[in-house]
């Protein structure tokens, strides 16, 4: 099997957020980046994929120089081969980053792509399908559970309130939920392993965002707790509020 | 995956000393105590029972025996990457951290250093996995930071050697497959491989402890055991021998005991900064900042020692004495640390929702073994004036 995994690095997700003077950007001084934790259930699948029926897991990473740094953390965690496409400056949408990927895995030809389901830092949820897109292939995200049997792929995911089964053919592009699996801690061997393994580099094939940051802002700091005093002959001021104020009920 | 915020102490970036190997090996044992140590390790403690089921884990991590070539079951890690494991396996607890300084320093090392080629081949890959365990017999009831004197007694006698003994305070004594012990053959300290189950050799646990209650400690007893010719270390020879293992596992413990205080540290500093007392965090309070910069001071000057030590390790040129100026340094200050933590948080540090008096308690226990804070003392003093004052 050849299998694709795609990840990003983000700041750890620990991080105090500072915004950078531009406004449209965060300061990264200071900040320690991670591999996406939602990449990690991907390589998690590929890996255990891989180690079942075979074959080879390619990490492939869009970014600048240091999203290495994500593919050598899937190498740690059993990926075979890493490929960086490289961009020159952090300035890139959703829609750059889909349709460089989308460049290299046509050419890769594999079996399935993986994905986390959403980058932590932006949140988009876009941009595996978008790539599906791009390359006319089928895809499910937010997928909580794999099974494979032949060319078919039966994804358990995610709904609003409830979870939805659906099959696809390969090759298939998946993005994968928390609970998919459980990512190994990657032992001594396989970090020992990781040091020989290449990281290919390849120029950046696709300029030209869709999108523009205009403003950053943090969100704004969060309001004074309500205490009521008046004990259990509040409780119907209590309920108001809940109803009204804070809407949970 | 991490599943943690805790980042570890860096306040003198040495993270970019480190190399990337390093750095990863450092990460996924600080995940393994995060979610494999810590969530248990207070119910094991106070129980007195070691956590059985995470020694599987600790083999499929590779922290046996790590340093070891490959061929060995080892990872051919630097000392550096080893030192970083026994700093993230204390953090989580000393107890845990000896089992593997046992395993690997003081069982692996030996055999490694001084064993035949079969015993090589036949133990090592076998402990490097956890599928045998291994304990180290010096001390004795009798003679502890003077183990020259040793009583336990092996003889040449036909099929093998007869030991005739005791040892005391020994770690994974009871749970051991194998001990490596210590006894004169014609006068000269030599080591054995003593097997389980062997006629004569017993090994009950010893009850009571206050310190390192997750990790157990026994007594071993030899009465008229017989092992086979073939369990002499041939290559032993000399007190000089087990003193190479205990360099091994001092090395283990200068790095150990920055994790204890890193734990003690973090917890006292997030304590203050949340505790309010005459209406501001007690972090505000100078009398408290005093000690939060002790602590931060040391425990960065600690680090310091322990990667130049590291790189005098790798490079071939570490001295005993060196390592003893670091065991008893970083084991001093991580006691003064624990103590000042366990202050900072009141009431509350007297309980096992913090690891702070867990952690105080073991130190006591880390602090002794490994020749004491005095022994140590003693060590550096002869080698800066060329004066022995041991006896
Ligand atoms: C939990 C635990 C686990 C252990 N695990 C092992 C193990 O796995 N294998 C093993 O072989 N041993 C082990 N030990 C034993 C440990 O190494 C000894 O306890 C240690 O060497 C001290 O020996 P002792 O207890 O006999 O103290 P003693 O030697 O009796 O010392 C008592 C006190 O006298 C001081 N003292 C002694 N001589 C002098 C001197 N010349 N000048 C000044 N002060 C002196 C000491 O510093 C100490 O403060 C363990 C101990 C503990 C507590």
């Amino acid at each position: 099997m050849k299998l694709v995994v795609c990840v990003s690095l983000v700041p750890d997700s620990t991080t105090k957020i500072k915004i950078a003077d531009s406004q449209t950007a965060i300061d990264t001084a200071g900040v320690a980046f991670i591999i996406n934790p939602y990449d990690e259930y991907a390589v998690e699948e590929a890996v255990q994929l891989k180690e079942k029926n075979g074959g080879e897991v390619i990490a492939v990473s869009f970014g600048t120089d240091k999203s290495r740094d994500a593919i050598k953390k899937a190498f740690q965690m059993g990926a075979d081969k890493g490929i960086l496409i490289k961009s020159p400056v952090p300035d890139f949408d959703s829609y750059t980053v889909a349709r460089n990927l989308a460049d290299v895995i046509k050419e890769l030809s594999p079996d399935i792509v993986f994905f986390g389901k959403q980058s932590i830092d932006f949140d988009g949820l876009v941009v595996p399908n978008m790539v599906a897109e791009i390359l006319n292939m089928p895809s499910v995200n937010v997928v909580t559970r794999l099974d494979i049997n032949g060319g078919i792929v039966t994804a358990e995911r995610e709904i609003e309130g409830g979870k939805e089964i659906v099959t696809a053919s390969m090759p298939v592009i998946i993005g994968a939920q928390k609970g998919l699996n459980t990512p190994r801690y990657p032992n001594l061997k396989s970090i020992m392993a990781s040091k020989s393994k290449p990281i290919e580099e390849r120029p950046q094939t696709y300029t030209g965002n869709k999108s523009e940051v205009f403003e950053m802002s943090l969100p704004s700091a969060k309001g004074k707790g309500k205490i009521l005093e008046g004990g259990a002959a509040s409780v119907p001021e209590l309920v108001k509020l809940l109803r009204e104020e804070a809407k949970v009920i | 995956m991490s599943t943690s915020n805790y980042k570890g102490i860096d306040y003198y970036f040495i993270d970019d000393m480190l190399t990337d190997e390093e750095k990863a090996i450092r990460d996924t044992v600080r995940d393994f105590t995060a979610n494999e140590i810590l969530p248990v390790i207070e119910k094991y403690n106070q129980d007195m029972k070691f956590p059985f089921q995470i020694i599987p884990k600790m083999a499929e991590l590779g922290v046996f025996g790590p340093t070891l070539p490959v061929e060995y079951g080892g990872m051919g890690i630097n000392n550096i990457a080893y030192g970083l494991i026994m700093q993230e396996l204390e953090r989580g607890d000393s107890g845990v951290r000896s089992f593997a300084s046992v395993q690997s320093a003081l069982v692996m090392y030996p055999i490694f250093t001084f064993g035949s080629e079969e015993q090589k081949k036949f133990w090592l890959p076998k402990l490097a996995s956890a599928e045998k365990i291994g304990c180290f017999g010096l001390t004795e009831p009798d003679f502890g930071s003077n183990p020259g004197s040793m009583i336990t007694r092996a003889e040449k006698v036909d099929g093998g050697y007869l030991i005739n003994g005791a040892k005391m305070w020994i770690t994974n004594g009871t749970i051991a497959d194998v001990a490596v012990v210590w006894a004169k053959l014609d006068g000269k300290v030599r080591g054995f491989l003593v097997e389980k189950g062997t006629k004569g050799f017993t090994a009950p646990e010893t009850k009571g402890k206050l310190s390192l209650r997750a990790s157990v400690t026994s007594e071993l007893v030899f009465e008229d055991c017989l092992i086979p010719e073939a369990n002499l270390l041939p290559k032993s020879g000399g007190l000089k021998s087990p003193l190479m293992c205990l360099t091994q596992a001092r090395y283990g413990i200068a790095w150990g005991v920055v994790g204890l205080a890193m734990a003690c540290y973090d917890t006292a500093l997030d304590y203050s900064k949340s505790r309010i007392q005459f209406g501001k965090p007690i972090a505000g309070f100078q009398i408290t900042q005093e000690k939060l910069a002790y602590m931060v001071t040391e425990i960065t000057k600690a680090q310091l020692l322990n990667y130049r030590l590291a790189q005098l390790k790798d490079n071939g040129k570490m001295r005993p004495q060196q390592v003893s100026l670091a065991k008893r340094n970083n084991c001093e200050i991580a006691k003064i640390i624990a103590g000042m933590a366990r202050e900072m948080l009141g009431a509350n540090g007297i309980l096992d929702e913090y690891p702070v008096m867990r952690h105080m308690n073991n130190i006591e226990s880390v602090k002794t073994y490994e020749g004491t804070h005095e022994m140590h003392t003693l060590i550096l003093g002869e080698d800066v004036t060329g004066l022995p004052a041991f006896e």
